[in-house]
Parts: C-alpha cells; sequence; structure tokens
C-alpha cells in the first residue's frame, strides 16, 4: 500500500474566454469564464494532464482542501491525490466546473455583461459537446496538447467519450465510469419528474427568480431527493435505514417518522441552498441529449470510428440508474472498431453513488489501469 | 483459468518457459486478432502480444483474474462465457482461445459454436482425462488428482472433465474440423498412444464447409 494522502491545499483558478462558443442549439455565446483547479505538475513534456469530468451535481473542486475551510475536501479526494488510483505524483490533473454551472464557471446565476441582469432563463441551453469544447478551450489555455487521461464517472463518463470522438488525436485514454452512451427512456422521465419539481415551483418565476430575489428551494429540493433515490439501491437503502423509525412508536401523521423520510429531507435541504435550480435543469438536459450514435442513424460502433484512444469501462452491479448493460453497449461499440479496451463490472451495493465510493476493489482496478500509463 | 495446471507468474521469463503457452503460439501468426475465453491474469495474452505482437483481448470472470488482467496491461473484458459471446461479431478473429477452461463450462457445445462463429480459428487446451495416471487413480478406486488436475473431486471447478477421443467426437458433432493436434506430458511432445500419455491435450480447429 503506497502513502497516500490529500492533494493538500488547493486554490481555484479562473479564465476568460472571449473566443465566441457556438453551441449545438445553434446559439452563441460570445464570452465566458470558467473556474478550474489543478493537482500536481505538468511535467516538461507537457504529457501527463489528466482531466476529470464532473457529473450534474459536481464541480471543480476534485481534491484538495481549501485554505480557508476545513474539511472542504473535493468530491472525489478519494481517488485523485498524491499515491491515490489517479496518482498526482506522476500525473497532472485538473478539474474545471462546467459552463452553465454554479460554482464559478459561467451560468445561469451569472451576471450577463450585456444586460447587467443574470442570465436567468436567458442561458442557453448545453450539451456535452458544448462542455468539451469549454474544456478544449481551457485546455488550449494551459498549453496541453494531448491528455494522458480523461476520466469521468455518470454524465463526466459521457464527456469523455465526447472527447475521443471530438478530438481523437488529443486524448490517449478515457475512463468512463457508470455512464452510458445515451439514457434510456426510464431515465429520461427521472430528470423531466426532477425539472418539473423545479418549474413548477411558485418560486421559480420562468427561471428569473434571481430578479426577485428568491429561489425555487422547495422545487429543487424534490428534484434531488427523486434523483439521490435512483442513485442508491433498494439494497443500499435497506441497510442503510431500513424500515428505523426516529422515534420509538407510530404518529399516525404526516411529519418526518421513518429514517430514510428524515435523511432525503436533509440531502434535499442542504443541496436547495448550494446549488442553482437553473443549473440542475441545464445538466440534466445535457444527459437527456448525449447520444453520440444519433449522427449514424443510431449505429454507435460507427460513431466510434474516429476514435483512437484506449478505453477503461466500469460499471456496477447495482446501478440501475446507468446499468451494467449501458456500459456493455459501449464496450460492444469499441470491441467493433477493434479498439484497445477494458471492462469490469464491479460488484457493489452502492447503486450509482458507487463511483464516488471508496471501495477497495474499484480503486485497485482504476490504479492498475493508470499505472500502465506512460507520461 | 490458467491456474488449473500450473502456477502463474507475471514474471515474462517465467512465462517464456511455459510449454502450454509456447504450444498456442507456434500456432498463432504474427500480427493476427486474438480472443483468449477464460484468460486468467492475461499472462498468455501478454506472451503472444510480446511474442506474436496479436491484437487482442481477455475475457475473464474472476475479479482477481481481472484485477491482475489490468497490471498485465491487456486488454480484458469482464463477461460470463455462460452466456455466450454476443458482444463478439462473427469472424471479428483470427483465433478465438480457450486455454484450460474448457472443462470448467456449463455450456461446453455451445461455447464451442461461439468459438466457431467469432474465429477464423479456434484453439483449446485441455487436461486429459484419459491420461494413464488419471486411470490408475480412478482403477484404484479415487478420483484423480494430480499436476493438471490439482483439485479434490469436492472443490474442483471442473465439471466436464474429457479425453481426446471425447473432445474429438465433440468436434464432429460441432462441425468442427480439427487442423491440428498436440498432446503433451510434464512439458515434452506425446507421439505414442496419445490418449493414455498425454497429459495435456491442445487443438486447433475450424468451421467445416
Amino acid at each position: 500500500m503506497r502513502d497516500s494522502k490529500s492533494a493538500g491545499v488547493v486554490t481555484p483558478q479562473y479564465v476568460q474566454i472571449d473566443k465566441p462558443l457556438q453551441l449545438k442549439s445553434g446559439l452563441e455565446l460570445a464570452s465566458y469564464h470558467l473556474v478550474y483547479e489543478t493537482y500536481g505538475q505538468l511535467n516538461a513534456a507537457r504529457s501527463n494532464a489528466v482531466l476529470i469530468c464532473h457529473a450534474l451535481s459536481g464541480n471543480h473542486h476534485v481534491a484538495g482542501v481549501y485554505a480557508d475551510k476545513e474539511k472542504s475536501f473535493g468530491w472525489w479526494d478519494n481517488m485523485v491525490g498524491p499515491g491515490k488510483p489517479i496518482d498526482t505524483n506522476r500525473f497532472f490533473v485538473i478539474g474545471m466546473n462546467n459552463l452553465g454551472g454554479c460554482h464559478g464557471s459561467t451560468g445561469p446565476a451569472s451576471i450577463d455583461t450585456r444586460t447587467g441582469k443574470h442570465y436567468g432563463a436567458s442561458f442557453p441551453v448545453v450539451t456535452v459537446e458544448d462542455w468539451v469544447e469549454t474544456q478544449a478551450q481551457l485546455t488550449e489555455h494551459l498549453g496541453i496538447a494531448q491528455f494522458a487521461a480523461i476520466v469521468g464517472g455518470s454524465l463526466g463518463g459521457m464527456q469523455a467519450l465526447q472527447w475521443t470522438l471530438d478530438y481523437p488525436e488529443k486524448v490517449r485514454h478515457a475512463l468512463v465510469i457508470a455512464a452510458a452512451a445515451k439514457l434510456t427512456a426510464q431515465n429520461i422521465a427521472f430528470n423531466d419528474v426532477a425539472r418539473q419539481a423545479i418549474m413548477t415551483d411558485q418560486e421559480f418565476y420562468g427561471g428569473n427568480y434571481y430578479a426577485y430575489d428568491t429561489l425555487p428551494r422547495r422545487g429543487l429540493r424534490l428534484a434531488r431527493m427523486l434523483g439521490h433515490i435512483t442513485y442508491l439501491s433498494d439494497d443500499s437503502m435497506a441497510a442503510k435505514f431500513g424500515r428505523s423509525l426516529r422515534n420509538e412508536e407510530l404518529s399516525f401523521g404526516f411529519d418526518v417518522e421513518f429514517e430514510i423520510e428524515s435523511y432525503l429531507r436533509y440531502q434535499g435541504d442542504k443541496f436547495a441552498d448550494l446549488f442553482d435550480a437553473n443549473s440542475y435543469l441545464l445538466m440534466t438536459k445535457a444527459l437527456d441529449y448525449f447520444n453520440p450514435a444519433d449522427a449514424y442513424a443510431g449505429d454507435l460502433s460507427a460513431a466510434f470510428r474516429v476514435a483512437k484512444a484506449d478505453y477503461l469501462i466500469l460499471s456496477f452491479t447495482s446501478d440501475w440508474r446507468f446499468s451494467p448493460e449501458r456500459s456493455r453497449e459501449i464496450v460492444k461499440a469499441l470491441l467493433d472498431n477493434k479498439m484497445n479496451v477494458s471492462y469490469a463490472e464491479i460488484t457493489s451495493s452502492h447503486g450509482h453513488d458507487s463511483f464516488l465510493m471508496e471501495t477497495e476493489y474499484y480503486h485497485q482496478l482504476v490504479r492498475a489501469y493508470m499505472d500502465n500509463i506512460s507520461t | 483459468m490458467h491456474e488449473l495446471t500450473m502456477n502463474d507468474t507475471t514474471e515474462p521469463s517465467t512465462i517464456a518457459l511455459r510449454p502450454d503457452f509456447a504450444a498456442i503460439a507456434e500456432w498463432i501468426k504474427p500480427g493476427a486478432k486474438v480472443l483468449d475465453l477464460g484468460c486468467g491474469d492475461g499472462s498468455l495474452l501478454r506472451y503472444l502480444r510480446d511474442t506474436r505482437h496479436v491484437f487482442g483481448y481477455g475475457v475473464e470472470i474472476d475479479d482477481d483474474n481481472l484485477l491482475n488482467c489490468f497490471r498485465n496491461g491487456v486488454n480484458a473484458i469482464q463477461y460470463d462465457l455462460e452466456s455466450g459471446l454476443s458482444s463478439f461479431e462473427s469472424d471479428s478473429f483470427d483465433y478465438v482461445i480457450l486455454s484450460q477452461t474448457l472443462q470448467a463450462m456449463r455450456h461446453t457445445e455451445g461455447i464451442i459454436q461461439e468459438m466457431l462463429r467469432v474465429g477464423k480459428e479456434g484453439i483449446v487446451s485441455f487436461p486429459n482425462f484419459g491420461y494413464w495416471r488419471n486411470r490408475m487413480q480412478v482403477i484404484s478406486g479415487r478420483m484423480p488428482v494430480s499436476k493438471a488436475l490439482p483439485y479434490h473431486w469436492y472443490d474442483t471447478p471442473n465439471i466436464h472433465l474429457c479425453t481426446l477421443g471425447d473432445f474429438e467426437a465433440l468436434c464432429r458433432q460441432c462441425n468442427a474440423h480439427i487442423l491440428e493436434r498436440r498432446v503433451m506430458s510434464n512439458d515434452h511432445p506425446v507421439q505414442f498412444l496419445p490418449n493414455l500419455m498425454g497429459m495435456l491435450a491442445f487443438y486447433r480447429f475450424e468451421r467445416k464447409g
């Protein structure tokens, strides 16, 4: 076992991009800024860069801790750091907040300099392809011609996949974890219920709630509670909460009684205070729209013909939101193209959230794969 | 499942000394596309990559083996062979190898059919149950335990043990045309009475017609 520790104190950095971004929707974003963090050192050959793409509610703070905030560890601190599976002693790791997010990159809660007001509902719908383009802009800014690896779980895995299609020469390895090449109808349905929860909140004001100095907190809370249920598994919820009650006896009322209710409400409340509802809408849309096979009459194998990267695809047995079946579809398309690909179906009871968990075998797999990547 | 016969090791020098790997490698044309079913820790695939420059994938269900495949830097896919090879297109590999795995499979006939579909040629190796020492142990009243069959009857993963004759009959049944056969005993080739004297059997075959 290697000595592994946190990436230490990190400071977010900003970059202003004034090159207009042509969005997939046909709209254009004249300029925007991106917030990012880096861990480890870029080597002289500039060949050891790793990009971490975040999922629905993630951000640029992947690893390490902020100097002024105790316990403010990054969301993937167990995976990224010195001696960790994605080892910052070897790799120069970059985390970036996606465009449309709410953690520092330009998003709906940002001020539109043209109007002096919050973007709100006027912020354009962004796609995975658009994100890859913004990440490519950051890459150029940092002087990185090619990534040793691009890594992502869930929606982040979609970005890693898209990178290998849009910039085949710029990605040597893609680690695609608990992801899918497209969402199923059921998955889109969950996203739409979440969106409806937000958009039917009376405080939503058509997305311009900033002007009314309020937040669609109840809607976002419900959206998160629903999402959270789908990220866990039946078994993990049973193991963690079962039918435990907060008090010893039933109250025959509608207040919080079961521990699971208490937990979900707490998670929902916490999230509603930290996340922007418009960003949540955008992220779920990006998930729904992702479908690289679309341009090839649904033929995913055809979509991967341009790809040159080597791939690691990982799924988790209890993940029903991004099930192993979805990962096997990706693997099949890569096999059809005779790409270098490895695939593991990891036994886990934690559902979709497994990709964030510090599970020994999962981390051993990622470590083994990363160790074989030359820098 | 290579460990069924010998202790695998990831030391290249030791791998090179494994006669069963060498026997398979001799059949593989350089640069071929290879699918190794039940690839264990990926040692054979790595050996074929290093000595024959093959491009290939291993298929393995066991977690520990899969992790070692990753460490060996070979492509490894965690699928259950028992459910077939539906992720692999017909005629998409030059060779499909089933090295010392056949005897542990439930759907023996099914996997041979799938090998014939996916590969231009199939290569199978297995411990010969008809080996004289195995026969002696059965005659003496006990199930055989040996270097090639290291398990006891109660803890063995081997559910479909066979002799050379049995396998050749299965090939006829599956419309597999045998191109070549090699038989080894204690790492040496066997010519005389192979079904009696052979410990390990290797077959190279293709679809008939």
